[in-house]
């Protein structure tokens, strides 16, 4: 049992220490999925304590955070200089792409907020 | 300098090769556009069956009255006295597409009406899906299988049965939709870029407007990340792949008002929810792999496995819970009835009724997917040599419509694009196989027969000068002149690839055994290609004769050969045309549920139930009406507010689709609601018959005296060309119906309601039962029915 919480701490430690060895750009992409998937949670309690109508409205709120946290993790992935497979995609482009996602998602959430 | 003038040569064989395939391309779009025009040049520019018609109408509501009201517009032409809301019920892919063009037509001043627009969005949309399964066969396998592919599905008789020149329904635009979603979700595997995951978002929204059978897609695509992620090929293109799909789609879903939040809350969604979990529980077991060393991730694995589980089985068990509350967990009637086919026979018998909706037998097969029937084992094969992401697909997308294809015939139309795409990379593959052999032969013979050679690696001069013999025996040397022989032949960018990737293998060995390309003899190759060019010919053969004698039918317009020249039965249309010109505009009509979206369409009358049979009730009354007798049938129609009924007899003609055949469904439809209605009660011994034998019940309904009524008079005997016998019951007379109108050749059959009379003289004599007081007129009427 012992053992199990040593190894847990140790576990801990290993994840802190490798976490901080991270570029900046990709921790702030990181906390920024902290933040949206933080806001989704809100929402949901929210709908909880108040009730879901209308429930559209919440749809698009919930799923607005949860998109944007998707497409940064997508942005994360393709900017990420240790991923072997994206090391001819230039940053740009991959940031470009994201923006677009994002006027997608945004658009279609504006729609159907109602 | 040599190796510029390869260059030089191989880019303008590179240029050569697009040109030529932009121009087959071009081809294939032709062909598949005028196949399906063999409707429009047999009978006219009409459009067919009964589902367009509605398509039909609500499309010239939306270029009249604009989108806005269109998005609103409650019907109250259908389903008196319920109405039906349109903008709620209805896909709106197809009629904003056709109405689109339409506008685009009308604003270049190209003056189209509406219906030529309607009849002919089919072909078109035709021609657009046999480039997208171009583009997906090329994502899977290469530009050659692509086009083969094309050229297969431009073609294919189960797709043209659901597009031809007047088909104007939702399987038009939906096919395109589906494989043009498909495109795009391999080409953001095959590319991990998040433009193309929104464009395939995009598609994937086009999809949900235009069929219900998006729900396809959105179970498909969890199933190959599940596969792929199971069988070890996770990437992080998977992740950019798939959940912004997820996301956007289901959103863009729910935007569609026919949707709405079923695309959360239905268990048609669920998978892809369920897989969206896994696939982030997946990424993330990933990315602490990476950033762990080994031991501490078994550590990590053992402690989230424990704590994992028990969450897993909590959250588990609240869903089962939630899923079991709903009798019919969650799926709707139609899901359920793919997944277990014998549902619909027992619970919703108007699922069952549909003949599309019966499992197709082994003929229909043969004739709907043809030669590919057995192409395609060979295509799977060839997609497993090598495996990659995007062939894994092609396999799951071809077994799981295979599957659904054997559940219901009108879902061959999916495996159609599958089957015509597996077929591609077969055909495509032996072609190449096929090719490369007689090219290695030729250019073999050749060699043998040229003294001098162009060494162009060098190494092989001293063994030009041999003897042909011995040329023939040492592969080894031989291959180098020959190589690049062959490029100079090379047509087809395929094998080009195949010759380059030898071309590689063979310069860093010099004088060693190379790899040897697999061939078959000469003579063999040969007779493979002529033969494969024939099955291709009688392909197309088939294809055309399916086109022109099988599915081209309009079925409001019949025509039969007899000795002295063609008959034309138009009569369908002069009913309705009868309907519009002699009857008052808020008349309602009544008939079986077939012809409701025609009769709307064409005669527009009010009518009581049409083909949506969103009202499994409304139909039932209907149906019981038409079985009961006259004066209980009457009741129910005046209740309905019904002026005209509707009925189509087929037995002066010898049509097969009447509503006497049809009729034994009313009887189980009413019979589902209305239990006085029992089917044993129509059947003699079991039997169906309306001759003599038959029951009294089934001699006295009224769908019996509505089809048979004056039927007598037609030949004096009664007899029913489509039953092959005289029927049962031939003099009688009508008490609360009369007949206003039976059109040429006795198709359709119209009757009136007659009006109830002021002074009901039944009530009256009860009321002297005994006496026989009464005066003289009704002493002698006394047999004769108050209604007369």
């Amino acid at each position: 049992m012992a053992k199990g919480t040593n190894d847990a701490k140790l576990l801990i430690q290993s994840l802190r220490k490798a976490y901080a060895a991270t570029p900046t750009s990709l921790k702030i992409i990181d906390l920024y999925v902290v933040y949206a998937v933080a806001t989704a949670l809100i929402q949901v309690a929210y709908m909880a304590m108040v009730g879901s109508f209308p429930f559209n409205s919440f749809l698009s709120g919930v799923l607005s955070c949860v998109g944007t946290a998707v497409l940064a993790v997508c942005l994360r992935i393709q900017v990420n200089k240790d991923n072997k497979e994206f090391k001819d995609l230039p940053p740009e482009r991959a940031f470009a792409d994201f923006v677009l996602c994002n006027l997608v998602l945004h658009l279609v959430i504006m729609n159907f907020l109602g | 300098m040599a190796t510029s003038k390869v260059e030089g040569s191989s880019s303008l064989r590179h240029a050569f090769g697009g040109v030529l395939s932009v121009f087959i391309l071009l081809l294939i779009g032709v062909v598949a556009f005028s196949i399906r025009l063999f409707s429009v040049i047999k009978y006219e520019s009409v459009i067919h069956e009964f589902d367009p018609y509605f398509n039909y109408r609500v499309t010239q509501f939306l270029s009249k009255n604009g989108i806005y009201d269109f998005w609103n517009w409650f019907d109250d032409r259908t389903w008196y006295p319920l109405g039906r809301v349109i903008g709620g019920t209805v896909y709106p892919g197809l009629t904003l597409t056709a109405g689109t063009m339409w506008k685009l037509a009308n604003s270049l001043n190209i003056p189209l009406s509406v219906e030529t627009v309607c009849v002919f969005t089919a072909p078109i949309f035709s021609a657009f899906a046999a480039w997208a399964t171009y583009l997906l066969t090329k994502e899977v396998k290469g530009p050659g299988a692509g086009i083969t592919a094309a050229a297969i599905l431009a073609m294919v008789p189960s797709y043209i049965s659901r597009s031809v020149a007047g088909s104007y329904d939702n399987e038009a635009v939906a096919i395109f939709a589906l494989i043009f979603t498909f495109y795009l979700y391999i080409k953001t595997l095959n590319t991990g870029s998040l433009f193309y995951a929104t464009l395939n978002s995009l598609a994937y929204f086009y999809m949900v407007c235009s069929w219900g059978g998006y729900t396809f897609i959105i179970n498909l695509i969890p199933m190959h990340v599940l596969l792929c992620i199971v069988t070890g090929r996770y990437s992080s293109r998977l992740y950019i792949a798939y959940a912004p799909l997820v996301v956007l789609g289901t959103l863009l879903a729910a935007l569609v008002p026919v949707v709405g939040f079923n695309a959360v809350m239905t268990s048609e969604h669920f998978g892809s929810f369920l897989v969206f979990i896994i696939i982030h529980v997946v990424a993330l077991v990933y990315y602490i792999k990476g950033i762990l060393t080994p031991r501490l991730f078994k550590v990590a694995t053992t402690l989230v496995l424990t704590v994992g589980i028990a969450v897993c089985a909590v959250v588990v068990a609240i869903l089962v819970a939630l899923v079991a509350s709903s009798p019919t967990k969650g799926w709707s009637g139609r899901s359920l009835s793919l997944l277990d086919p014998t549902y619909a026979s027992k619970y919703i018998p108007i699922i069952a009724s549909v003949s599309e909706h019966q499992p197709p037998t082994w003929p229909s097969y043969f004739m709907d997917i043809n030669v590919l029937a057995f192409l395609v084992p060979a295509g799977i094969v060839a997609c497993f040599l090598p495996l990659s992401d995007a062939s894994s697909f092609a396999v799951l997308y071809l077994v799981t419509s295979v599957y659904f294809s054997g559940v219901m015939v009108r879902l061959m139309l999916v495996l159609a694009p599958a089957a015509c795409i597996m077929s591609g990379i077969a055909l495509s593959e032996a072609f190449g196989v096929l090719t490369r052999s007689m090219k290695f032969h030729i250019t073999k013979y050749f060699e043998c027969s040229h003294t001098e050679a162009p060494a162009k690696l060098g190494e092989s001069t001293s063994t030009e000068s041999s003897a042909p013999l011995e040329n023939m025996t040492k592969s080894d040397t031989t291959e180098k002149p020959e190589v690049a022989r062959k490029e100079k032949v090379a047509r087809r960018k395929q094998k080009k690839e195949k010759e380059l990737t030898e071309n590689a293998h063979v310069k860093p060995v010099s004088a060693k055994k190379e790899k040897r390309p697999l061939v078959l003899p000469l003579e063999a190759s040969i007779v493979s290609v002529f033969l494969l060019i024939v099955l291709g010919g009688l392909y197309v053969l088939h294809c055309v004769w399916a086109a022109a004698e099988a599915y081209s039918a309009p079925s409001i317009v019949l025509t039969s050969h007899s000795h002295d020249g063609l008959h034309v039965f138009d009569d369908f249309r002069e009913a309705y045309a009868w309907l519009r010109h002699n009857t008052e505009v808020d008349d309602k009509v009544a008939s079986w549920w077939d012809y409701g979206y025609q009769t709307t369409a064409m005669a527009n009358r009010t009518v009581i139930v049409d083909n949506n049979t969103w009202n499994n009730t409304h139909i039932a009354t209907v149906g019981t009406a038409m079985s009961s007798p006259e004066k209980a049938a009457w009741e129910i129609f005046n209740s309905l507010d019904v002026k005209y009924v509707l009925v189509v007899f087929g037995g002066l003609v010898g049509y097969p689709s009447d509503d006497i055949n049809k009729f034994l469904w009313m009887v189980r439809i009413g019979g589902g609601v209305f239990p006085h209605i029992k089917e044993a009660d129509y059947l003699k011994d079991g039997q169906y018959r309306v001759d003599a034998q038959a029951t009294h019940t089934m001699l006295n309904c009224l769908m019996y005296k509505l089809s048979y009524y004056r039927f007598v008079e037609t030949d004096g005997k009664g007899f029913d060309r489509v039953r092959r016998y005289e029927i049962g019951k031939k003099h009688f007379k009508l008490t609360h119906f009369e007949e206003v109108f039976t059109t040429h050749h006795w198709m359709v059959r119209i009757y009136k309601l007659k009006p109830q009379k002021n002074r009901i003289r039944g009530k009256s004599r009860k009321s002297k039962l005994g006496s026989k007081s009464t005066s003289s007129k009704s002493g002698g009427m006394t047999h004769k029915n108050p209604w007369n």
